[in-house]
């Protein structure tokens, strides 16, 4: 992640602020990068910002946008475009980098029953639930949805990965099915579905189901 | 242009979303084009009551946030076709109002329907205020207990305060709805009686609904309770006061307890 900081600077901590505050431990975990290009920064407030961002518990990986003269041995290393370029220029034979490992799924695991009101979004993949969907409740997942339970409220699946997303659960109960924005609701869904286990999934726009 | 109303009141489960459904189907009944608008957001039952929970694809706060159109919204009833629902979400923000997307919403809503009726959340808070702001009448739902009868003049007050009508300097016209009210506690003093509540209100009455099994019934039943059972004692009650908001002038019968019947002519008891 790179958080991009502009003049004037108050202002931007002053947003930065209040963002943090709708959404706290969003950067906890995370690896940020800092973009000072939109800033005529020195070394003094580059000190400055990294301590401010140290004490809301923004932990920096690297800088960008900022010349070489300004970043010492107690800074994160200068970057660009998420490459060390310190690296790069170096003499030695550069050591072949680990082979990544394959970047980790992620998926959501709610093992609860989920109640009404409450609303469940994985965007980056599947979300399963090991309990019941109350009515009332939604779940939003990027990928597919799993629910071992009764699915009484609303699941919207393949918000990222679109069609190819399908929706399983044991009981169907459900206000509202959708995938990849086709959507269906309780009255139109067949008799036969109803309180049974189903898997959904779409073909050409159409929503399919068949018993589990 | 529509007539906009909101029920309101400051305490909760006093018979506000009833009474919107109520008061709503009873008017559609009559022909004119109805909207009915959920604006507790977070907690929505307008819907259920309604039977309309298993129709809801996009709510309030779509709209508002420009998300979806107001036609896509709205849900029309099954069973009065002038009848039309515009629900509230329950897993969005109840901050997800604004002033700005309400006013849009009714603006729209007005042009389009003869009556707006909108159920707003209980208490004093934004949710109540933006419910309240476009009304032009205001349906004030009390129960005959004295907590309720206080909390309602505290919103008598901000009606008088916060409603565009008050800012440009009118008047919001108010009406008292008294609900549950069971006329053998009115009798035995269990009960404040209707004249104690006028008093302390001072609000030309609406109408006083009857306890009844039957409200609970159609309300499970996801029914107007004024539609569910017409000939029910509740039901004739809403159907009366629908009347007296379209202008008619009846008169407000209090409910008494039943006759013994004949025989209870025959018993006096000796001084």
């Amino acid at each position: 992640m790179t958080l991009v900081a502009d003049a004037p600077i108050q202002q931007w901590f002053a947003d930065f602020d209040v963002w943090l505050q709708r959404s706290p431990g969003f950067f906890t975990g995370r690896t940020v990068v800092l973009d000072m290009g939109g800033t005529a920064a020195g070394k003094p407030e580059l000190e400055r910002w990294i301590s401010e961002l140290a004490a809301r518990g923004v932990r920096l990986v690297g800088l960008e946008g900022v010349r070489p003269s300004m970043v010492d041995a107690s800074m994160p290393p200068m970057l660009r475009g998420g490459r060390d370029i310190s690296l790069a220029i170096s003499d030695e034979i550069a050591v072949p980098a680990e082979p990544s490992k394959p970047a980790e799924p992620v998926n959501m695991l709610i093992e609860q029953k989920v109640r009404s009101g409450q609303s469940i979004v994985c965007l980056e993949g599947d979300i399963t639930v090991v309990g019941s969907v109350a009515s009332g409740a939604e779940i939003i997942a990027g990928g597919s949805i799993h629910v071992y339970g009764a699915l009484c409220g609303r699941a919207i699946a393949g918000a990222t990965i679109g069609s190819k997303a399908r929706i399983f659960c044991t009981r169907m109960e459900a206000e509202l099915i959708a995938i990849d924005g086709a959507y269906m609701t309780a009255e139109d869904l067949d008799g036969n579905i109803r309180s049974q286990a189903v898997r959904v999934w779409l073909d050409n726009d159409a929503m399919r189901f068949a018993a589990l | 242009m529509a007539k906009i109303i909101t029920v309101t009141s400051g305490k909760g489960g006093v018979g506000k979303t009833t009474t919107t459904a109520a008061l709503g189907a009873a008017l559609a009944r009559t022909g004119d084009r109805v909207a009915v608008v959920d604006f507790d957001v977070g907690l929505r039952n307008l819907d259920l009551v309604m039977g309309a929970e298993r129709r809801v694809v996009y709510d309030l706060v779509n709209v508002v946030q420009g998300d979806a159109r107001l036609s896509q919204a709205l849900i029309r009833d099954k069973r009065v076709e002038t009848l039309f629902l515009l629900p509230a979400s329950q897993t969005r923000d109840k901050d997800a109002l604004t002033e700005e997307g309400v006013d849009k919403v009714i603006g729209e809503l007005a042009t389009q329907f003869d009556w707006v009726i909108c159920d707003s959340p209980a208490g004093i808070e934004r949710g109540a205020t933006l419910a309240m702001r476009h009304c032009d009448i205001a349906v004030v739902v009390t129960n005959p207990e004295v907590s309720s009868v206080r909390d309602s003049d505290r919103i008598v007050g901000i009606l008088d305060a916060k409603t565009l009508k008050a800012i440009r300097g009118e008047t919001v016209d108010k009406r008292l709805l008294l609900t549950r009210y069971d006329a053998a506690r009115a009798a035995r003093g269990d009960m404040l009686k209707t004249e104690d509540v006028l008093e302390i209100l001072s609000l030309p009455l609406l109408g006083i609904i009857p306890e009844s099994p039957d409200v609970l019934k159609a309300s499970n039943f996801g029914v107007p309770v004024s539609i569910h059972d017409p000939a029910s004692a509740p039901a004739r009650a809403y159907v009366d006061a629908a009347r007296r908001l379209k202008g008619e002038n009846l008169t407000v019968e209090v409910p008494t307890t039943q006759r013994l019947g004949l025989f209870s002519k025959f018993l006096r008891r000796a001084a």
